[in-house]
C-alpha cells in the first residue's frame, strides 16, 4: 500500500483486518500512541488527507493514496523558526502535558480545530482523554491560539519545563513500546472466564499447531514459589499468594496460560485453540459473602507461611486498636454520630497499558524494558522468582505513561522475563484496555462505618472507625492500604479516644492494589463527611469546625497504638490552607440562570485530607552525580510518568551545584545504573529521590570546591557558577577540574506531614439530578514548592481524578464479581467537558526535612475531593451522599425520595 | 484495534460484486464499531463504501441518504439545507457519543444497523419517518424506520442483507421538530433521545435511547400532558426502559416523560 506519511512516500505492507494505527507504528511512527484501541482516548488521532480520525479504528487499507499527518508532520505548513507548529508551541507555553501519553493525539486533534471548534473545545476535545493533567492547561494552550495578539507566557523562572518537554510535543518521547520490536516474539495470555476454578486440564495441542507459535506456558511449567504482585520496599507487607499461572483461578480475567508466536495474530491464533477444563467453585462476589462462616476458603494456604492473618476466613488483615478509652469518651459526648459510607472499584486510568519486553543481553543479563513505577523492586522480585543474583537482572523503563499506582506492580514482567528464558528470545507483552479492567489492579472498593462523639463546641469526646477492604482475589497492598487509611484519616482530629476495628478480605474479584491516596481517599470520604455531618447538626461552619478540632503543631499524632512515631511536624500550613479557602469560596456568585430557577438549589462544601510524606518503615533512594568533561550528570534511580520529578532533581542539584537544570544531563530509571531505589510511589519522587539529589549535589559542590583549592594552592571562598568556580576574580572552569562525582542516598525517615483542603461550591437540579461545580478551590500544603507551575499541574491533576471518583468512575461487576465494563466506552474517565478550573492556593512553608524546604505534593489532592463534594451536595440538597460514584441518576432518584412524589 | 482473524477482504465495485453470505462475514462501513471491539469469530469484511454510492441526493419528492453517508457528511450537508429539519438533523448527528473524529467516518447506515439504544440515527430517521431500503440478495425490501430496529443490536436484517440507503418524504423537512436528550454527564452518551414533529398529519414522538428499541407515538393533534404520559406508559409496557452504566431505568423513564412534556410545551408555542 503506498501512502505519505508526514510529507514522505511510504509503501507499506497491510493485512485486511489491521487498523492504521498499526500500520503507521510498524513503520516507525511512534507519535501515534495505542491508548484504548476502540476509539475512546484519542491518542492514535492522525490526519487522512487533513481529517482528524482516530486511527485506532481506521481499517489501515483506507489509507491507500492519502496524506497521513502525524505529530511529527505537523510542523511543516505552520512552523516558525522553531520548527514548531502554534498548538505545539502552545502546548509548551501552557505546560499542557504531564506523562505525555496523550499529547502527541491531543496536539493533532487540536490543530484540526477551526474557530469555531475551538470556541466550544468541551465538544470538540472529547474524544480525547488526559488522565494526568485535568485539561485547564490544555484548554488554556489551545484557546491561546485565537489570541495571538497576547504577549507570549512570561515563564515563573522557578518553573523550567520539564527536560523532555520538547520531545513531548514533537512526539519523539520514547515511551515502553516506541522502539522496533519486529524481532522479538509476541505474548498473549489466555484469561480465565470464571471467577472461581480449579484447572483440570490444559490442551495445548492444537495451539502448539499453529504457525508461528513457539511455546504455550500453563501452570505445569512454572516455579512453584509464591509472591506478591505488589511491590513495597520490603516484600513482606503483601502476602505470598500469587503463582507465575497457577492451577486455581480466583477471578474472570486471571491469567490461565500464556502463548508465545512470532506475530501477535499468531499467538490470539494460538490463544483460541488452547482447550481449557475448568472445575467451577463457588464465586465470592462480595466482602459480605466472604465473611460468611460456610463461605468458600479463596486461599488454601498455610497462613504462616504466605503472610495471610486468617485463609479459613478469607482474611488478610485486621487491626481492632484502641487509644484512650471510647466508651467514656461517648458516655461524655453531647451528640453522637454514627454512618455508613461505600467507595467503588476505580481504576487508575494511566493511557499506556501495562507492558514489557524481556531478552537475554550477550552478557546473559536477564533484561526487561518495562512501564513501571518501581524498576529497581522488580528487580529485586525477579532475582527472587527466577532464583538469580539481582545483579544478572536489569529492569529498567524509558518515559512511562503514567501509573497512579497502578504500575507499583509487577502485572507482566514475571510471565515475560520467564518467556525469555525459556526461549532465549525478547518477548513482548502489551496488556490490551480491556486487561486494564479485567486482570490488572484497581482501587480497594471499602464501607467504612464511623462512630463520632462531640462537645456541643465541636470537641471530638471519641471517634471510632470500622473499615472493610476488598482487596479482590490477591492480597496486592491489601494491608498496607487498610493501615494507612486508618492513620492520617483520623490522626488529622484531636481527639484523646479513638478506636479502630479494620479488616482486609479476599474475594473472587479482580485484584485491588496500590492507587492514588493509598487508602486515605476512602477514608477521608467517610471522616470529612462525618465532620461534616457533626458540624451541620451542631449548628458550627465547617470551617470553624476544622479549625477547632484538627491537631496543630506540639499536638500528638494519634491513630492507633501501632502507629510509627518518626512522623514530625517539618512544616505546618493547615491553617493557612483553610483560611485560604474561608475567603476564597464566593457565595454570592451564581449564574443568573440558576439564579432565577427555583429548581436549582446551591451549597458549598469543604473537606479536609492530612498524609505523611513518605510510606513507612523506610523508603530508600540513592543518587549519583558527576562532573565529566561533558558537564554534569546526575544519575538516580527514579521514573518519570508525569509526576514532573525529573524536573524538580534538576532543579535540586542546580542550586546546590550554582547552575542551571538545563546543564545538568539525566539517567534515570535503570538498576544498571545504581544500587536501589524504591521507586516513584508514595509521593517520594521530591521529598525522598530529591533529599539524595541535593544531598549528592551538596557533597559535589563540596569536592568541586576542594578540587578548585587544590588546583590553585589557595584556599578561597569558591563560589560555584554555571562556568566555573569563582573567587572574587579567580575563575577555574569546571571542565579543569573533571572528573569528580558524589553520591547521596536517603533512608525515608523522619518524616513530615503535608495538607490539603478542597472546597466547591455546586448547584444541584432536582428534577433531574444534574449537578454543576461552581466553584473548586484548592489549598496544599506542600512547603517550599520548588516548580509551582508543575506542582499546580499534579494538584490539578488530582483533583480531577478525585472528582471522577466523586462524580462518574466505577467498575461495575455483575453478580459472579466478573467485570461488565471493561472499556472506557462504558467506565466513564473525566474529559474536558466534565471538570472545573480549579483555583490553587499554597500555604507559605518551608519543610525543615524536606529537599529545599518541600513536601511532597502529588496524590493527596486527590484525596480530600470526594468528601468536599458530598458535602457541598448535602449542603445545596439537605440530602447526603454516602456512596460514591454520585451520578445523576442516583442524586434524582435521592432528592425525588426526600422531596415525596411530584 | 487490529481483526487479526480476518483473512478476507472484498471490495465490491457493483451490487453483484456482493459475495454470497458466509459465516464469518462482516459489512465494513465506517468501521468506527467494528474496530473498536474484538470481532473473534469474523474472517471476512466486506468494504461497503467501494461501491460508490452518492453520499446524498436530494430528489424532488425525496432526500436519499446512501447507508454510506458519514455522520459528518450530513451534518455539513444540513447546515446549507435551509429546510425547517435542518437544525434537528444536526443535533442528530451531535448527539452521536464518539467524538467529531469519529462523525468523520462513522456512517448513516452503520449507526442503525449497529442498532445501540443510544442509535441517534434511528431517533432521527423514525422522526422523518424515513424508509430503510435494503438489499437482500436480489431482491429489494423497503421497510419503515420505526420497524428496523427490533431490539439493543438487534435488527429486522437478515444475513447478508444490506442497508443500501434511506429515503425520507421530502414534505416532512419542513415540518416542526423539537429535540431533546438527556446523559449522565456533559456530551456523554444519550439515556433518552426524543424528537417530536408537529405538521398537517398531527403529532408524532419518537422516543429512543431510554429503551431496548425506538418506540413511535402518533396524534392526530398535540395530546395534553397527561394523555401523552399515558400513551409513553403504554407504549413502554411490553419492553420496559433500558438499564446500563449510561443511566439506571427509573431516571431514564422519568426523564423521558419529562422530556416529552418540554417538547409538547414547545410545539404548542
Amino acid at each position: 500500500m503506498r501512502l505519505v506519511i508526514d510529507g514522505a512516500p511510504r509503501a507499506l505492507a497491510v493485512t485486511p483486518g489491521q487498523c492504521l494505527r498499526t500500520a503507521l507504528r510498524a513503520d516507525g511512527n511512534f507519535g501515534v500512541k495505542k491508548g484504548c484501541d476502540s476509539g475512546d482516548c484519542g491518542a492514535c488521532t492522525v490526519l487522512l488527507d487533513g481529517v482528524p480520525v482516530h486511527s485506532c479504528l481506521t481499517p489501515a487499507f483506507r489509507a491507500e493514496g492519502c496524506r497521513v499527518t502525524t505529530v511529527g508532520g505537523l510542523a511543516a505548513p505552520g512552523a516558525g523558526p522553531d520548527g514548531l507548529h502554534p498548538v505545539q508551541r502552545a502546548f509548551l507555553e501552557h505546560t499542557a502535558f504531564q506523562c505525555g501519553f496523550c499529547t502527541p493525539g491531543m496536539l493533532v486533534t487540536a490543530s484540526s480545530l477551526d474557530q469555531a471548534q475551538r470556541r466550544e473545545l468541551a465538544r470538540s476535545m472529547k474524544g480525547n482523554i488526559c488522565r494526568c493533567t485535568g485539561y485547564g492547561p490544555i484548554g488554556d494552550a489551545i484557546a491561546s491560539l485565537d489570541a495571538p495578539m497576547l504577549p507570549p507566557v512570561q515563564r515563573d523562572p522557578r518553573s523550567p519545563l520539564a527536560p523532555a518537554a520538547q520531545a513531548i510535543v514533537r512526539g519523539t518521547a520514547r515511551f515502553t513500546f516506541d522502539l522496533p520490536t519486529a524481532d522479538a516474539l509476541q505474548m498473549v495470555l489466555l484469561r480465565s472466564p470464571h471467577p472461581h476454578a480449579r484447572i483440570v486440564s490444559i490442551d495445548r495441542d492444537a495451539a502448539l499447531a499453529v504457525p508461528g507459535v513457539r511455546l504455550v506456558l500453563t501452570h505445569e511449567d512454572v516455579p512453584a514459589l509464591l509472591y506478591s504482585t505488589a511491590r513495597h520496599q520490603d516484600f513482606r507487607d503483601s502476602p505470598d499468594d500469587t503463582r507465575l499461572l497457577d492451577d486455581v483461578v480466583r477471578h474472570a480475567g486471571q491469567r490461565v496460560a500464556a502463548v508465545v508466536a512470532d506475530t501477535l495474530a499468531a499467538a490470539e491464533r494460538g490463544r483460541d485453540r488452547l482447550v481449557v477444563r475448568y472445575a467451577p467453585l463457588p464465586p465470592v462476589p462480595t466482602p459480605d459473602a466472604a465473611l460468611r462462616a460456610d463461605a468458600p476458603v479463596i486461599h488454601d494456604k498455610d497462613g504462616a507461611i504466605a503472610r495471610i492473618a486468617d485463609p479459613r476466613r478469607n482474611l488478610v488483615m485486621a487491626l481492632h486498636d484502641e487509644v484512650g478509652d471510647t466508651a467514656a469518651g461517648f458516655a461524655e459526648a453531647d451528640m453522637v454520630h454514627e454512618a455508613e459510607y461505600r467507595t467503588q472499584r476505580m481504576q487508575h486510568g494511566h493511557l499506556e497499558t501495562h507492558g514489557a519486553l524481556a531478552w537475554i543481553a550477550e552478557d546473559g543479563v536477564l533484561t526487561v524494558r518495562t512501564s513501571s513505577q518501581v524498576p529497581f523492586l522488580t528487580r529485586d522480585a525477579l532475582a527472587r522468582l527466577f532464583d538469580r543474583p539481582p545483579e544478572s537482572v536489569r529492569v529498567f523503563c524509558e518515559r512511562v505513561g503514567g501509573g497512579f499506582g497502578g504500575k507499583q506492580e509487577m502485572l507482566c514482567e514475571d510471565i515475560v522475563a520467564f518467556a525469555a528464558l525459556r526461549t532465549g528470545r525478547a518477548v513482548q507483552l502489551e496488556f490490551t484496555r480491556e486487561e486494564q479492567f479485567t486482570a490488572a489492579t484497581c482501587r480497594h472498593p471499602m464501607r467504612i462505618r464511623t462512630r463520632i462523639g462531640a462537645r456541643r463546641d465541636g470537641t471530638l469526646t471519641a471517634l471510632s472507625i470500622d473499615l472493610l477492604s476488598d482487596t479482590g482475589a490477591y492480597g496486592n497492598f491489601g494491608a498496607a492500604v487498610m493501615f494507612h487509611a486508618v492513620n492520617e484519616s483520623i490522626a488529622l482530629y484531636r481527639c484523646a479516644n479513638k478506636k479502630v476495628d479494620a479488616r482486609v478480605v479476599y474475594t473472587t474479584t479482580p485484584p485491588a492494589g496500590a492507587f492514588r491516596g493509598f487508602g486515605l481517599g476512602q477514608a477521608c470520604f467517610a471522616i470529612e463527611q462525618s465532620l461534616d455531618e457533626i458540624a451541620g447538626r451542631l449548628g458550627i461552619d465547617p470551617i470553624a469546625m476544622r479549625e477547632r478540632t484538627v491537631i496543630r503543631p506540639g499536638d500528638p499524632m494519634i491513630s492507633t497504638s501501632g502507629a510509627l512515631h518518626d512522623v514530625e511536624y517539618g512544616s505546618y500550613g493547615l491553617d493557612q490552607c483553610l483560611a485560604h479557602l474561608r475567603t476564597a469560596l464566593r457565595h454570592d456568585a451564581v449564574p443568573d440562570e440558576i439564579a432565577r430557577d427555583p429548581d436549582w438549589c446551591v451549597g458549598s462544601g469543604i473537606a479536609c485530607a492530612m498524609i505523611d510524606s513518605a510510606p513507612p518503615f523506610g523508603h530508600r533512594a540513592q543518587a549519583g552525580i558527576a562532573l565529566t568533561d561533558a558537564g554534569y550528570v546526575l544519575t538516580i534511580g527514579t521514573a518519570e510518568f508525569g509526576n514532573g520529578s525529573t524536573t524538580t532533581h534538576l532543579q535540586i542539584a542546580a542550586a546546590a551545584l550554582g547552575t542551571s537544570p538545563d546543564r545538568i544531563a539525566i539517567r534515570q530509571s535503570d538498576t544498571a545504573l545504581l544500587g536501589h531505589d524504591t521507586g516513584a510511589f508514595g509521593s517520594t519522587g521530591t521529598a525522598i529521590a530529591g533529599l539524595a539529589t541535593e544531598r549528592a549535589a551538596q557533597a559535589l559542590a563540596g569536592l568541586i570546591r576542594q578540587a578548585a583549592t587544590d588546583r590553585t594552592g589557595q584556599a578561597g571562598d569558591w563560589r560555584l557558577t554555571p562556568d566555573g568556580v569563582r573567587d572574587g576574580d579567580r575563575l577555574v572552569t569546571l571542565a579543569a577540574l573533571a572528573p569528580l562525582s558524589a553520591d547521596g542516598e536517603v533512608a525515608g525517615t523522619p518524616r513530615s506531614v503535608c495538607f490539603n483542603v478542597h472546597g466547591f461550591r455546586v448547584a444541584v437540579h432536582r428534577p433531574t439530578g444534574a449537578l454543576r461545580i461552581l466553584q473548586s478551590v484548592h489549598a496544599a500544603d506542600a512547603g517550599h514548592v520548588i516548580n509551582p507551575v508543575q506542582c499546580r499541574g499534579q494538584v490539578e491533576g488530582g483533583v480531577a481524578q478525585g472528582i471522577g471518583s466523586a462524580l462518574f468512575e466505577q467498575i461495575r461487576l455483575d453478580e459472579t464479581g466478573t467485570v461488565s465494563n471493561a472499556s472506557f466506552r462504558s467506565y466513564h474517565m473525566p474529559r474536558l467537558a466534565d471538570l472545573p478550573r480549579t483555583e490553587v492556593f499554597f500555604a507559605d512553608t518551608h519543610d525543615r526535612l524536606g529537599p529545599l524546604g518541600a513536601k511532597p505534593m502529588s496524590e493527596s489532592p486527590f484525596n480530600p475531593v470526594p468528601a468536599a463534594l458530598a458535602n457541598a451536595l448535602a449542603d445545596a440538597t439537605g440530602v447526603r451522599f454516602r456512596e460514591t460514584p454520585f451520578t445523576a441518576d442516583r442524586i434524582w432518584r435521592a432528592l425525588a425520595a426526600a422531596d415525596g412524589p411530584c | 484495534m487490529d481483526l487479526n482473524t480476518i483473512d478476507t477482504l472484498v471490495r465490491p465495485a457493483v451490487r453483484r460484486d456482493l459475495p454470497a453470505p458466509a459465516r464469518g462475514d462482516a459489512f465494513l462501513a465506517g468501521g468506527t464499531w467494528l474496530f473498536s471491539e474484538p470481532q473473534r469469530d469474523l474472517v471476512r469484511l466486506i468494504d461497503l463504501p467501494s461501491l460508490g454510492w452518492i453520499p446524498i441526493a436530494q430528489e424532488p419528492d425525496r432526500l436519499v441518504l446512501a447507508a454510506t453517508c458519514t455522520l459528518a457528511g450530513l451534518d455539513a450537508w444540513a447546515a446549507d439545507a435551509g429546510w425547517a429539519a435542518a437544525d434537528m438533523v444536526r443535533r442528530c448527528c451531535r448527539a452521536l457519543w464518539g467524538s467529531f473524529k469519529i462523525c468523520n467516518a462513522a456512517t448513516i447506515g452503520g449507526n442503525l444497523c449497529l442498532a445501540l439504544p443510544a442509535a441517534p440515527m434511528a431517533a432521527l430517521t423514525i422522526a422523518l419517518e424515513a424508509t430503510c431500503v435494503v438489499w437482500s440478495g436480489l431482491e429489494t425490501d423497503r421497510i419503515p424506520a420505526d420497524r428496523f430496529i427490533l431490539g439493543p443490536q438487534r435488527t429486522c436484517l437478515a444475513p447478508g442483507a444490506v442497508l443500501r440507503q434511506i429515503e425520507v418524504p421530502s414534505a416532512l423537512l419542513s415540518a416542526r421538530f423539537a429535540l431533546r436528550q438527556a446523559s449522565l454527564t456533559v456530551e456523554g452518551r444519550s439515556a433518552a433521545l426524543l424528537i417530536g414533529r408537529l405538521d398537517r398529519d398531527g403529532f408524532a414522538l419518537a422516543i429512543t435511547a431510554s429503551v431496548p428499541r425506538p418506540l413511535s407515538l402518533r396524534f392526530d393533534r398535540l395530546p395534553d400532558g397527561a394523555a401523552l404520559r399515558a400513551a409513553i406508559e403504554a407504549a413502554s409496557a411490553a419492553d420496559g426502559w433500558y438499564d446500563d452504566m449510561h443511566g439506571a431505568p427509573d431516571w431514564r423513564r422519568h426523564m423521558t416523560v419529562r422530556l416529552a412534556g418540554e417538547i409538547l410545551a414547545e410545539l404548542a408555542a
